[in-house]
C-alpha cells in the first residue's frame, strides 16, 4: 500500500514537472505555428527574460561592466527595488522591443527562405542573445524573488498522511508547482482561444502555411512575426520565472530548452494543447519510470528515458499525438 | 669616442646577457556558459595573485609572471584547444579547473613535459608521484575528500555511524562518481548503509531524486554536486525539509552562489572546503596594489569569496612552487621542467603561509617524488544565511589513509600497466 502511495506521488509530482517543460515548449509552439520556424533561441530567450526581470528588480545598470571598463567609472546600481509587477510589465516591454529587433534585423530579409535558414538564424540568435545577456547583466547566479511560494505544501501532507501507514509521510507537492500549473493553465486557455478565434490569431496560421500565400491576401507578415516573437517572449519570461525560482537566475537556465524537445516530438509542433498533454505525458512517464526501473539500473534514466518515450510514439504518430498530418501529393 | 665606444660595449653587453622571460602561467579558465558562476571567481582570485605578485614584488625572483588567459565555457574540446594554442608561449604549469579536461591532458602533459595541479579535482590516483611524474593534485582529492565528510561525521556520532544511513547525491559524470569507491569501502568500515543517488547534467530538475531521500529519510545525504546541480539540490532539500546541518557538499558545491538562491532557507547547509574561509591579510595587499589600480581581473566583489580564495589559493601554490624551482636550479628563468622539479618539492608550512599574509589558509604539506597529493586535508563549514557567510565548524580533518592510500596504489598501478610506465622515486 505505501509502495502504491508512493507511485502515486511520483505521478502527481510528475504532472507538476510536465507542466514546467511544457511552459518552455509552449513558446516552441508558438513561433512554428506562425512561421514554420523551429525557434533554437527559445531557452536562451528565457534564460534573457528572467535575466532582464532580475536585473530591472534589483536596479542593476546594463552593461555596467562594460561601461566600467571604456570609461573608468564604478557604476553597478541604480539604487532602486523595483516591485515584482512593475519588473514584470517592464520586461515584457523589453521583450516586446526585442521580438521587433529580430523582425527588423533577422526575419525581414529571410521572407520566404527555406525552414533550414530560418532555422540557422535562431541558432546565430541563440549565441548572440547568451552573449548580449552575459554583457549587459554579468554571468553571476541571481536570486529571483518575485512572491513566489517554495516548499511543500503542509496542508497536502498532514491530509494525505493518514492514507498510508507508518511509513508513509503523505504527499509532497511543492507550492511553486501549483502555481506553475495554474499559470500554464490559463496561459493555454488564452493562447488556444487567441489562436482560434482572433483575427489576428488566424492570420497567425496563415502565415505559418504560406509566407507569400499570407502576404498576397494582405496579411501584414512583419506585424505578425513582431506579434508572435512577443508572446513568445512572454512565454519564456514565465518559464524562466518558475525554472529561475528553482536555481537562481544563472545561464544553465537556456538549458532547459532539452527538456522541451521530447515535449515536442510526442505533442506536435503546432499544438498549443499539444505542448500541454507532451508535457504532461513525459513528466509522468519519466518519473514513473525513474521511480520503478531506475533502482535497477543506476538511475539517471530521466533525461534519456524521455526521449525513448517520445520516440515511441512518433513510430505510430510522426506527426505527433496533436500534429498537424501532411500529406504531401506528388 | 669615448662615449661612443661606452655605448656600444654597453649595448654588446645587454645583447649578451640572458634577456629574461616573463614566466608564463595560462589560465584555462570559463567566464561563459552554464558553470561560468564557478569559473568567474576562481579564475580572477588566480589572476589577482599574480598581478599582485608583479605590481608588489616586481614579479616572481624579479622575473614578471605573465597570464594567458583561455576560456573552456568547462568544455572539454575546448579545453584541449586552449592548452594546444598555449603551450608554445613556455606554459610552466596549467590548472584546467574540470576534470573533462585534466582527463584529456594528461597524456598530453606528459609527452610535453609540462606540470598539470588539479588541486581537488582531476585524477585521484595522480596522488602516487611514482606513477604520475607529471601530474600533481596536492593539498587534497576526491578521496580525501570523501574521507574527511565520513570522519567528521564519525566525530559527531561519537566515533560509530553504524546502523546510519547515508545518501550520495553526485553529479552524474566521472566527476560525481569519484567519491563511490571510498565511500563504499568507509561503509564496510564503519557499519554505515551507503544509497547513491546520480544526477545528469546539469540537473536543474532533481525531482525523482528529492523524492526517493523523502521516503529513504537516510540520515546524511552528502553532495558531489557543480554548477546549477548545487543550487537546485540545495532548494529541493529545504522544500522536502530535510535537515540543513545534516546535508554536507564536497568542496565544489560550497561557495556563496550555491546558497544564495534558496535564500534562508539554506542556513545551516554544511559544506567540505580544502582552504581556509574569512579575511586574510594578503586580501588587502590585493586591493591595495591591484583593485584600486583597476587591474583586478574581475570587479573586485568577488575578493575573499570561496572560490576566489580558492583560485588565490591555487595561483599562491604556484608562485611558491616556482621559487622553490628557482632556488634548486638557481636561475630566476625556470623551463616546465624545473618547474615540476619545484613543485615536487614545495613545502607550505605555517610560517611561509603566515608570510604570505595567507595564515592557515590550507593545511601544511609536503610533496615529495612519491607523494603528489599533500596532506588531503580539510574543514567542514556552515552557511549563516542571516549574515550571509560562511562560518568554519572544524579545523582541518585528516582524512583516513588506511582506505585511501590502497585505492591510490591500485589505481595508479593500473593506469602504469595499461600504458607501460614504470615507476620510478624508487
Amino acid at each position: 500500500m505505501t509502495n502504491f502511495l508512493y507511485a502515486v506521488e511520483v505521478m502527481i509530482n510528475g504532472l507538476m514537472a510536465g507542466v514546467l517543460y511544457a511552459l518552455v515548449a509552449l513558446g516552441f509552439v508558438l513561433i512554428f505555428k506562425a512561421s514554420g520556424i523551429f525557434n533554437y533561441a527559445q531557452g536562451v530567450l528565457a534564460l534573457f527574460a528572467a535575466l532582464t526581470l532580475v536585473g530591472l528588480q534589483e536596479g542593476q545598470i546594463p552593461f555596467a561592466h562594460l561601461i566600467n571598463a571604456t570609461l573608468g567609472t564604478e557604476l553597478h546600481h541604480f539604487g532602486w527595488h523595483m516591485p515584482a509587477l512593475l519588473a514584470i510589465l517592464l520586461t515584457v516591454g523589453v521583450m516586446i522591443l526585442l521580438a521587433i529587433a529580430i523582425e527588423r534585423f533577422i526575419l525581414k530579409h529571410l521572407v520566404n527562405q527555406e525552414p533550414i535558414i530560418l532555422f540557422m538564424a535562431t541558432i546565430g540568435l541563440a549565441y548572440f542573445l547568451e552573449g548580449l545577456g552575459d554583457i549587459m547583466w554579468g554571468a553571476d547566479i541571481k536570486t529571483l524573488d518575485v512572491g513566489l511560494p517554495q516548499g511543500g505544501s503542509m496542508w497536502i501532507e498532514e491530509k494525505t498522511a493518514v492514507l498510508g501507514g507508518d511509513g508513509f509521510y503523505g504527499f509532497f507537492i511543492d507550492r511553486l508547482d501549483i502555481v506553475a500549473a495554474l499559470v500554464a493553465a490559463v496561459l493555454v486557455i488564452s493562447l488556444t482561444v487567441f489562436s482560434q478565434y482572433s483575427k489576428q490569431g488566424r492570420a497567425l496560421r496563415a502565415v505559418a502555411d504560406d509566407h507569400q500565400a499570407a502576404l498576397s491576401v494582405g496579411i501584414s507578415l512583419r506585424f505578425i512575426w513582431v506579434l508572435v516573437w512577443s508572446i513568445a517572449g512572454f512565454v519564456a519570461l514565465v518559464a524562466g520565472i518558475m525554472w529561475g525560482a528553482k536555481s537562481g537566475v544563472q545561464f544553465s537556465l537556456s538549458l532547459i530548452a532539452l527538456k522541451a524537445l521530447p515535449v515536442l516530438m510526442l505533442g506536435g509542433f503546432t499544438s498549443i494543447p499539444g505542448a500541454i498533454v507532451g508535457g504532461l505525458i513525459i513528466g509522468v512517464g519519466e518519473k514513473l519510470f525513474e521511480f520503478t526501473i531506475g533502482p535497477m539500473i543506476g538511475g539517471a534514466t530521466e533525461n534519456w528515458f524521455a526521449y525513448v518515450l517520445a520516440l515511441v510514439f512518433l513510430v505510430f504518430r510522426p506527426q505527433g499525438l496533436f500534429g498537424e498530418k501532411i500529406i504531401e501529393r506528388v | 669616442m669615448k662615449l661612443k665606444l661606452a655605448s656600444v660595449a654597453l649595448g654588446a653587453l645587454l645583447a649578451a646577457s640572458p634577456a629574461l622571460a616573463d614566466l608564463v602561467f595560462p589560465d584555462l579558465s570559463y567566464r561563459t556558459g552554464p558553470y561560468a558562476a564557478g569559473g568567474i571567481p576562481f579564475s580572477d582570485g588566480y589572476q589577482d595573485y599574480f598581478t599582485l605578485m608583479n605590481e608588489r614584488d616586481g614579479g616572481i625572483g624579479g622575473v614578471k609572471a605573465r597570464v594567458l588567459e583561455c576560456e573552456t565555457a568547462y568544455n572539454t574540446e575546448k579545453g584541449v584547444e586552449c592548452y594546444e594554442a598555449t603551450k608554445g608561449e613556455g606554459a610552466l604549469i596549467y590548472q584546467p579547473l574540470s576534470t573533462g579536461i585534466t582527463y584529456q591532458l594528461i597524456p598530453k602533459v606528459e609527452a610535453d613535459g609540462i606540470p598539470l595541479h588539479t588541486m581537488g579535482y582531476g585524477r585521484t590516483s595522480a596522488a602516487n608521484g611514482k606513477v604520475f611524474e607529471w601530474v600533481f593534485n596536492y593539498p587534497a582529492n576526491y578521496w580525501d575528500g570523501a574521507s574527511v565528510a565520513i570522519n567528521y561525521l564519525l566525530d559527531a556520532n561519537g566515533g560509530d555511524l553504524s546502523g546510519k544511513k547515508i545518501t550520495l547525491l553526485y553529479h552524474n559524470s566521472a566527476y560525481g562518481k569519484e567519491p563511490i569507491r571510498t565511500l563504499e569501502d568507509l561503509a564496510q568500515k564503519h557499519g554505515y548503509a551507503l544509497t547513491a543517488i546520480p544526477v545528469d547534467h546539469p540537473g536543474q530538475e532533481q525531482k525523482s531524486q528529492w523524492l526517493q531521500i523523502r521516503r529513504e529519510r537516510p540520515d546524511y545525504v552528502i553532495m558531489w554536486g557543480w554548477g546549477v546541480m548545487n543550487q537546485v539540490a540545495i532548494q529541493e532539500a529545504a522544500n522536502i525539509r530535510f535537515p540543513m546541518e545534516n546535508f554536507i557538499g564536497n568542496w565544489w558545491a560550497g561557495a556563496e552562489h550555491d546558497v544564495a538562491p534558496a535564500g534562508a532557507a539554506a542556513d545551516g547547509y554544511k559544506a567540505l572546503n580544502m582552504n581556509r574561509i574569512g579575511d586574510l591579510p594578503v586580501f588587502d595587499d590585493i586591493r591595495t596594489y591591484v583593485a584600486d589600480k583597476g587591474m583586478a581581473a574581475g570587479d573586485g566583489s568577488n575578493i575573499g569569496k570561496v572560490l576566489y580564495t580558492r583560485g588565490m589559493y591555487a595561483a599562491m601554490l604556484a608562485v611558491e612552487a616556482a621559487k622553490t624551482a628557482q632556488e634548486i636550479h638557481g636561475t630566476p628563468d625556470i623551463t616546465a621542467a624545473m618547474m615540476r622539479d619545484g613543485m615536487e618539492a614545495l613545502v607550505m608550512d605555517a610560517a611561509k603561509m603566515e608570510a604570505l599574509g595567507a595564515a592557515g589558509i590550507g593545511p601544511e604539506f609536503g610533496v615529495t617524488c612519491a607523494d603528489h597529493g599533500g596532506s588531503g586535508m580539510g574543514i567542514v563549514q556552515q552557511w549563516n544565511a542571516s549574515e550571509g557567510r560562511w562560518v568554519a565548524l572544524t579545523d582541518y580533518i585528516a582524512p583516513d589513509d588506511a582506505i585511501i592510500a590502497p585505492l591510490v596504489e591500485e589505481d595508479s598501478m593500473a593506469y602504469a600497466a595499461e600504458n607501460n610506465i614504470a615507476p620510478r622515486c624508487e
